[in-house]
């Protein structure tokens, strides 16, 4: 297969045709755009749908259509508009329907700024929208990694029925890696839920996220939780570092994981015991690879491009038996690779 | 071993387009490469930069903040980014649109008037690649081995089928910075 | 013994859960009477808003989603832009279709989206006890407008089928009425023309039915029919406002 070096938004664009994505509703904005454009050249010629929507929130609600019609949808966006989207995220969840939503962060809150950021981790990982539901969210650290969470991202979607976010940011978006596009059969399941014409061959079909009866709604929401303890338990993604020895373990996630990474290669070279925890899936959060990739650990050091929003997730998942710090960059600047090495060997000094 | 380029200038001048030949180039080598831009609210004439990463080894961050080779295509790419330059360091200036004075002595300075030699040879616009021709000469190892030649390739990859002509200009730019 | 009165067919053999008097209950059937004598309803998908119709899909026998509040055509666009084959319409008040769902709606006609919406226009907020409505009448008297409407203060009503008339992506911009057996017909004629032009891909329709709330006007069924002729078709005059169909047909 063919290596080609393409930007984590174009690459996530084509990963999501080749997946079977049918429908994409978009708006513009920045730093996403290139996903939009990249499906608005490509996905008629090869059989799909696109459409610019008039407002985030419009967008959303096709997706909502199109997926409860019983095709693999998707829109995405950056930061400010997936708020607009949070109304639609929460009715999709409700009313059990699969569908991928791509979050290409930037700085916020309000308009905020343009570049990269990862301060929407609690809104992804706790509340996108009203009411008792989750959404499992992928994110991905490199542009192949990108492409193959896209991959999976429609695969669970569809499995659980529920929408997956892919956590990307502007850095990831932007940046060109060489990437090869796996070669798998996709395959769709049959969606009797569907609502595109019943045929006159079934009775027809509801799609609805509506339940009066506060007992039906707790079942309902109970069904659905059941569902997410399933997810719990089987699709957790960490990759580790280093971290069999590691006194100081390292966790971050997406872009500021490639940070922590050469961080965590220059101390190890100075010998100090480092390693790096990154998770894949923030929902759910890889509680048991967290522990074990904190065997040996004295300290956790959370490295983010946010004010430390997977603080949180790190505590309760190591039952707050580690010390879990915090450093950050925010606003749209990168940590350097520097400044988390100097963390990290301040970190090593106190322990010492 | 890991080499981190930023190549700098104003928006048009073909900073970006630089880095993905480059890019392009160590994906056909098989080197491990980042590329990653700068961007902004202003889509021409303003500033722009990418950070190229070249390693024998998968890329951590792939933003560069301290590089070993600076391409600097205008003034204020020269004084953002002079002194973050690695010691030992490599530096390629356009001087026909940079004239601003380096004092470091630590790293190596190459001045060439690359948009002035693209123009006389009927290249306008390609100083981007006159001074990618040079950096090829210049710095050799750091680069993988990648030369003109795989290059050439990069831009037959790059350029689509029917903007054909644009690789015969390319190629040229490339030779001119090379011989200079 | 010959069958000379039945249910139609797209109607689900329940019981609605409108108020008695409202008008719902005659544009349901309407709807679900042109379903069947397209013989559509199996690739019919409806999508219902948020109002008192929220729970139209526990009434219309194709299939049904329930939309987020004024959502409903973008809903429907998602619905008909995958599956172009079937029919796809809407079903909402004014408050969804002219004040939450403004955008919605009229993008969706500026598209020129191939599907139907019935507009169901009672002058007033039903579901949530009678507030002022996007069509509320000046003068008229609300929970939130108890002193009447004032334009000075509130605003004027929005007369959707006047504004979307303007729109170059509408087929069909209709505005009928359930008080009387003419207008009935009438009605039923527009619902069918609308259903007609999607199915021969004339583009975006919207039939506008003038709709009564006995419960929170504070009138019994008859004289909220008297409101209507009385009050409601003198500012919302009934009419055509735009059809392609015609324009088309005449040139």
């Amino acid at each position: 297969m063919e290596k080609v070096l393409m930007k984590g938004n174009e690459a996530l664009a084509e990963a999501a045709m080749r997946a079977g994505c049918k429908c994409f509703f978009g708006y513009p904005i920045t730093p996403q755009t290139e996903i939009s454009a990249y499906l608005a050249k490509n996905m008629a010629k090869r059989g799909g749908v696109f459409l610019q929507a008039e407002s985030e929130v419009a967008a959303i609600n096709m997706v909502l259509g199109a997926a409860a019609a019983g095709v693999r949808a998707m829109t995405s966006s950056s930061s400010p508009g997936i708020s607009l989207k949070s109304e639609g995220v929460s009715y999709i969840a409700a009313s059990d329907l699969p569908c991928v939503i791509v979050n290409v962060q930037r700085g916020g809150p309000g308009l905020g700024g343009i570049q990269p950021s990862q301060s929407d981790y609690f809104q992804a990982t706790k509340a996108l929208g009203h009411g008792d539901f989750q959404m499992i969210v992928y994110a991905p650290a490199s542009v192949q990694e990108t492409i193959d969470m896209t991959y999976l991202a429609f695969d669970m979607a569809d499995k659980y029925r529920m929408p997956v976010m892919i956590l990307s940011d502007g850095l990831l978006g932007q940046m060109m890696e060489p990437v090869v596009f796996p070669n798998v059969d996709v395959q769709i399941p049959d969606k009797p839920w569907a609502c595109s014409g019943h045929q006159n061959k079934r009775p027809h079909n509801i799609i609805n996220s509506l339940y009066l009866q506060p007992d039906v709604l707790e079942r309902s929401v109970n069904e659905r939780f059941e569902r997410y303890e399933l997810i719990k338990q089987s699709c957790t993604m960490a990759e580790t570092d280093f971290c069999e020895d590691a006194e100081i373990v390292v966790a971050a996630f997406g872009a500021s994981a490639r940070v922590a990474k050469s961080a965590v290669n220059a101390v190890r070279a100075k010998g100090i015991k480092a390693g790096l925890f990154r998770p894949q899936t923030l929902f759910p959060f890889p509680v048991e690879q967290l522990n074990k990739a904190c065997g040996k650990a004295k300290v956790v050091l959370s490295v983010e491009m946010n004010k430390g929003q997977m603080v949180e997730d790190l505590r309760l998942a190591l039952n707050c038996r580690l010390p879990v710090e915090f450093f950050g960059r925010h606003g749209g600047i990168i940590p350097s690779v520097k400044e988390v090495l100097a963390q990290i060997e301040q970190i090593h000094e106190r322990i010492e | 071993m890991l080499t981190e380029i930023i190549i700098s200038g104003f928006g048009g001048q073909g900073a970006l387009f630089a880095g993905k030949c480059l890019a392009y180039g160590a994906m056909m080598k098989d080197v491990e490469i980042s590329w990653l831009p700068s961007y902004g609210p202003e889509m021409r004439g303003g500033t722009a930069n990418c950070s190229v990463c070249l390693s024998d080894e998968p890329i951590g961050s792939p933003l560069v903040t301290e590089p070993d080779i600076l391409i600097a295509m205008n003034d204020p790419s020269v004084e953002k980014f002079i002194n973050s330059v690695k010691s030992g360091g490599k530096v390629f200036v356009d001087s026909s649109l940079a004239s601003t004075e380096i004092a470091r002595k630590d790293i190596e300075v190459y001045r060439l008037p690359a948009s002035q030699l693209a123009e006389e040879k009927k290249l306008g616009g390609m100083g981007n690649i006159v001074l990618l021709g040079k950096v090829i000469r210049e710095c050799g190892k750091m680069l993988f081995g990648i030369d003109g030649k795989t290059l050439l390739d990069a831009f037959a990859k790059i350029i689509p089928a029917k903007r054909a002509a644009l690789i015969e200009k390319n190629v040229a730019a490339l030779i001119l910075g090379e011989k200079y | 013994m010959s069958v000379v009165f039945d249910k139609p067919h797209a109607l689900c053999d329940v019981a609605t859960h409108y108020c008695p008097g409202c008008t719902h209950g005659i544009i349901h059937r309407l709807v679900a009477e042109v379903i069947d004598e397209l013989d559509i309803e199996g690739k019919t998908v409806g999508v219902c808003p948020v109002g008192c119709s929220v729970m139209a899909y526990d009434y219309f026998n194709c299939d049904m989603i329930e939309a987020p509040h004024g959502r409903a055509p973008a809903v429907a666009t998602g619905v008909k832009r995958a599956k172009p084959e079937a029919v796809v319409f809407t079903y909402q008040g004014d408050g969804d279709l002219a004040a939450i769902g403004t955008c919605e709606t009229v993008h969706a006609a500026a598209r020129g989206e191939n599907i139907t919406i019935i507009f169901v226009n009672n002058t007033i907020y039903g579901m949530t006890g009678g507030q002022m409505a996007p069509t509320t009448i000046p003068g008229q008297i609300t929970q939130t407008t108890p002193y009447g409407r004032e334009p000075a203060v509130q605003g004027f009503p929005l007369k959707v089928c006047e504004m979307l008339a303007e729109v170059d992506g509408v087929a069909l911009a209709q505005r009928v009425s359930v008080d009387s057996v003419p207008h009935i017909r009438d009605a039923k004629n527009a619902i069918r023309k609308a259903f007609d032009n999607q199915i021969h891909k004339r583009g975006f329709s919207i039939v506008e039915v003038l709709s009564t709330c006995p419960t929170n006007w504070g009138l019994s069924p008859e004289q909220s029919m008297e409101r209507v002729r009385t009050e409601m078709i003198p500012y919302f005059p009934l009419g055509v406002f735009k059809d392609v169909a015609v324009w088309t047909e005449s040139k």
